[in-house]
């Protein structure tokens, strides 16, 4: 029964992995920034998804802690590169951002 | 399980054999838990997967991605937790799955928002899918 089992984590891990590698046409094909935005980030929940069923595959608890780090980054990557396109500068605060943008407003009126 | 309840009717107690059995039993019925949720998930990243490659228009794309990975992720991390019990990997597997379920749906708004107030126009009215011939009219 434990060997059936080990098969089902086994296809699983694979069909994530097929999974990945269908993401991963949309990044390249992707006609906007934001496509490709979409499909690293969807990457990036499908890698924690199959580093938590790997663990299991092999039997080695460790990759979960890597599967944790792996989605907290994933997050924070995401919102980086959204505020880098945005605003075409990282040591930018957000919250300067919208007063200097309200203030260009203000003038073009 | 008929064992126990045919030990529980004829007055004996329960022998170890007895309780074995039971406990394979459980654990049948867990390993088909297990299954239904790992195989449920995959079906829901599979579909979101398939939905981004295949849909139209970029806000199509992230309705389908950021539905489908959030409900997927959960059941697959459900499915690994069931098979574990209650150990300190089940604990850190539902640390993960809190986080995926915090910054999932966060991440996908993000993307939206940052697409549309970038000037992204959705698209919008009947959407009619270019059939070969209008392919090779272009060409």
């Amino acid at each position: 029964m434990d060997d059936f089992m080990s098969y089902i984590n086994l296809g699983t891990a694979f069909f994530l992995l097929v999974s990945m590698a269908m993401m991963l046409g949309r990044l390249l094909l992707g006609p906007t920034l934001y496509d490709r935005l979409l499909a690293v980030n969807s990457f990036g929940t499908k890698t924690v998804l199959f580093l938590c069923v790997f663990c299991f595959v092999i039997g080695r608890p460790d990759g979960v802690d890597i599967a944790l780090l792996y989605a907290l980054m994933n997050f924070i990557a995401t919102i980086a590169v959204l505020k880098f396109f945005r605003y075409r500068a990282l040591d930018v605060s957000l919250a300067e951002s919208h007063i200097s943008k309200a203030n260009a407003e203000s003038e073009g009126a | 399980m008929s064992l126990l309840l045919a030990a529980a009717e004829t007055g004996q107690s329960a022998s170890p054999d007895m309780w074995a059995s039971v406990l394979h039993g459980l654990s049948i019925l867990r390993n088909i838990a297990v299954i239904i949720c790992l195989a449920s998930g995959l079906f829901f990243v599979l579909a979101g997967t398939f939905g981004v490659l295949r849909l139209p228009d970029f806000f199509t794309r992230l309705h389908a991605a950021g539905m489908t990975d959030t409900l997927g992720a959960e059941l697959i991390m459900l499915g690994l937790i069931i098979q574990d019990g209650f150990t300190l990997l089940s604990l850190k597997l539902l640390l993960v799955s809190f986080f995926l379920l915090m910054t999932s749906p966060t991440a996908t708004h993000a993307v939206a928002n940052a697409a549309y107030q970038a000037g992204l126009k959705p698209l919008i009215g009947r959407y009619k899918a270019p059939s070969p011939t209008d392919i090779k009219e272009e060409a």
